[in-house]
């Protein structure tokens, strides 16, 4: 079986981010970036598949601009087998990501394919559930372990208040939650023998997909600050404030 | 425009060669974090878990040629990882010598020696990391040294004394600079030292003894003594007479290492320092507001990026096999410095917070002030720029 697994180039989860003056985006030029943290545990779950014998091959697909392929490189390092980058000028949305990814997945034939649940970034938690629906196949979200039977794959999600099991049959689509495993680093051989391994070229246009966006930012801003807390001597004090000042007892 | 089927080469991201060897590392000390080292530091106890994750992962092995086993790169990538982990905050003096160590095997070894160590070091099944040169009566003036290895036959009997043989417990081979001609037999000065790889779970059934000493880092050092210990002569390396030259050619990486690591501790103490100044609020604003506590970390900022540029500039010359004794040198010389000044600096931004454990800024100043000593110190620096670059009259 081959696994496809999706990488998204982000904004390092370390950095402090910082909204442009003009409310358009956030700053981007000499930020650090990294793979997407939920796309690092879907490339590590691949990987030990591959490792247990389970998975015949791991491809690492990331769209967007030129730099993705270090992204890419670094799932390679990871031990994926080979990369295909889709380049495009910005990160497209979602549903383009999708449908490119449905591309893919047309070209390659996978038996299962990965993503984390939600890109750090703008956290829009769609494009799985988006893939799945164009491909026609069942899907696994938010999953925090991922049994793979003959034709079925078990995959436990994190719900609210518990675990829930299901079994899809496959092909199918599977997205990660933070407990799935935890991603390992990659070794130095690692690093070496990824910049030998080979990263396809590929557009948009070789899939037949517009990727222009469908959604218009209307303004980013800052989180507002937050007050300063206050010291309080006693929990006597605490409670009169709760009563008194909040209104909350 | 560009094809929508070729194969792209492997871009530089940033012009930095070594950027995804500086990640996987930054990735891999994450997993240790300052309540790692402090609890070490409070016991003086071996990182073992992070030399064991570091060998594991193959970051060790990265300057032995591929035929070996290693991963064949230049000192330049050396740099990258010992550069990282002390920015993480972790101290890579437990295992740094295993990187570069096995440098005086591979160039004057013989090919059996080679393969008979080279493979396991690179492994990590062998320690290859204990460096005898230092003696009591022999600090600075290493061709002083006065521990005897007398030849007998087909073996050397060694007798003598060795001092801040740092991590000798936690070696399986020790690399052994020891007298073989006495000092005025020989023609030259440099004549009449030889080396040796002596395999330290033999020789501690048969003379050598280890004796920790304890010191103000956690820096598992020792002093380690020989009685009538035998060797085989096979465990000579190179020529009798010649270890000090042989070791020589190993210092300029050694140098360029330690000056990676100075660097890694100052953008540590830089990191922190900024990220503390912006926070801490006293009189009503944040502490690095007044140019008082600004400018000082400024000026370590500017020290250190300087000093970066002879460390990249020596090891440049090293990768290409050109000479860099003065470029060594002076990263060395430059990069103590710099760490040393980030973290007074760093210390006295955190006022009495960076006398804290916990904070981890204490520990990475006593750690970083040995740099000023070891493995060469400051005035022995200065004394060869004066003499060998700029041809004054030797001082020393
Ligand atoms: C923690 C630690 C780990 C070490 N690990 C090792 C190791 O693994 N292997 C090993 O072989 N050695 C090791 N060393 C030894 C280290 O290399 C020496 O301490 C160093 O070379 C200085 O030698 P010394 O201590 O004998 O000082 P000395 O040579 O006695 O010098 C004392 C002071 O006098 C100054 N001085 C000496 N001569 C002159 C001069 N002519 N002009 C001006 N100033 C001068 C020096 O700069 C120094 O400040 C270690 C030391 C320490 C502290
Ligand atoms: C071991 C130890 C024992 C102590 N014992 C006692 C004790 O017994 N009793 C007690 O009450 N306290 C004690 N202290 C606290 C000590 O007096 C304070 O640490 C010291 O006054 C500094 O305050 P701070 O640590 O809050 O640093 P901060 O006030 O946060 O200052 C941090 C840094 O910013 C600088 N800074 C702050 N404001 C300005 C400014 N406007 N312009 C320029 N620079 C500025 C400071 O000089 C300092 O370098 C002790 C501290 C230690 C470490």
């Amino acid at each position: 079986m081959k696994i496809l697994v999706a990488v998204k180039r982000v904004i390092d989860f370390n950095v402090r981010i910082r909204v442009l003056p003009d409310g358009s985006g956030v700053e981007t030029d000499n930020v650090k970036m990294s793979m997407n943290p939920f796309d690092e545990i879907a490339v590590e779950e691949a990987i030990r598949l591959k490792e247990a014998g389970t998975a015949s091959e791991v491809i690492a697909v990331s769209i967007g601009p030129a730099r993705c392929q270090e992204t890419i490189r670094t799932a390679l390092a990871f031990g994926c087998d080979r990369g295909i980058h889709v380049e495009t000028d910005q990160p497209p949305e979602p549903l383009a990501v999708a449908k490119l990814l449905a591309g893919v997945v047309a070209a390659e034939d996978p038996g299962l394919v990965i993503l984390g649940k939600q890109a750090i970034d703008d956290d829009c938690n769609q494009t799985g559930q988006m893939l799945a629906a164009l491909l026609g196949w069942p899907q696994g979200t938010f999953a925090s372990e991922l049994v793979i039977g003959d034709g079925v794959f078990d995959v436990t999600r994190e719900i609210d208040g518990g675990l829930e099991t299901i079994s899809v049959n496959a092909p199918a689509v599977v997205t990660t939650d933070l407990r799935l495993n935890e991603p390992r680093y990659p070794s130095l051989p690692g690093i070496m023998k990824a910049k030998r391994k080979p990263i396809e070229a590929r557009t948009p246009a070789d899939y037949g997909i517009d990727v222009t966006p469908r959604l218009e930012t209307v303004s980013v801003a800052e989180p507002p600050p937050r007050p300063p807390g206050r010291m309080l001597d006693s929990a006597a004090e605490l409670v009169n404030i709760l009563r008194e000042e909040k209104g909350v007892l | 425009m560009k094809s929508s089927d070729g194969m792209r080469p492997d871009p530089s991201p940033d012009g930095d060669p070594w950027a995804d060897i500086r990640d996987g590392v930054r990735k891999l000390c994450a997993r240790f974090p300052g309540s790692y080292w402090q609890v070490l530091d409070r016991d003086r106890m071996y990182p073992e878990a992070f030399v064991a994750a570091l060998t594991e992962a193959g970051y060790l092995a990265c300057l032995i040629p591929e035929k070996y086993g290693g991963a064949g790169l230049p000192v330049a990538a050396a740099v990258a990882v010992l550069e990282e982990i002390h920015r993480s905050g972790g101290n890579g003096a437990a295992c740094h010598a295993q990187m570069y160590m096995m440098g005086a095997l591979l160039r004057h070894g013989s090919e059996a020696q080679k393969q008979r160590y080279l493979p396991d070091v690179a492994a990590g099944k062998l320690r290859l990391q204990a460096f005898g040169v230092t003696e009591p009566n022999a600090g600075s003036d290493t061709l002083g040294l006065q521990t005897r290895a007398d030849r007998d036959g087909d073996s050397y009997v060694i007798n003598g004394q060795k001092i801040w043989t740092s991590r000798a417990e936690h070696s399986d081979l020790m690399l052994l600079l020891a007298r073989t001609a006495p000092a005025d037999s020989v023609a030259k000065r440099t004549d009449g030292l030889s080396l040796f790889l002596v395999d330290m779970a033999e020789a501690l059934q048969a003379g050598l003894t280890i004796r920790p000493i304890r010191t103000m880092l956690n820096h598992a050092t020792t002093e380690v003594f020989f009685k009538d210990l035998r060797i085989p002569s096979t465990a000579r390396i190179g020529e009798d007479g010649k270890g000090f030259r042989y070791i020589l050619d190993g210092m300029n990486a050694e140098r360029i290492l330690v000056a990676a690591e100075c660097i890694g501790d100052a953008r540590f103490f830089i990191d922190r320092a900024v990220a503390y100044a912006g926070e801490r609020v006293v009189f009503g604003r944040p502490i690095g507001q007044n140019q008082g506590v600004q400018f000082p970390i400024a000026r370590a900022y500017a020290e250190t990026e300087a000093a970066d540029l002879m460390v990249q500039r020596a090891a440049r010359r090293f990768d290409s096999a050109l000479s860099c004794g003065p470029e060594s040198n002076m990263a060395k010389l430059l990069a103590a410095d710099a760490s040393w000044h980030a973290a007074e600096c760093c210390l006295q931004t955190h006022g009495g917070f960076g006398f804290a454990e916990e904070y981890d800024i204490e520990r990475k100043f006593r750690e970083t002030r040995l740099y000023q000593v070891a493995p060469v110190s400051t005035n022995l620096i200065l004394g060869y720029i004066g003499q060998h670059v700029l041809g004054l009259p030797r001082s020393y």
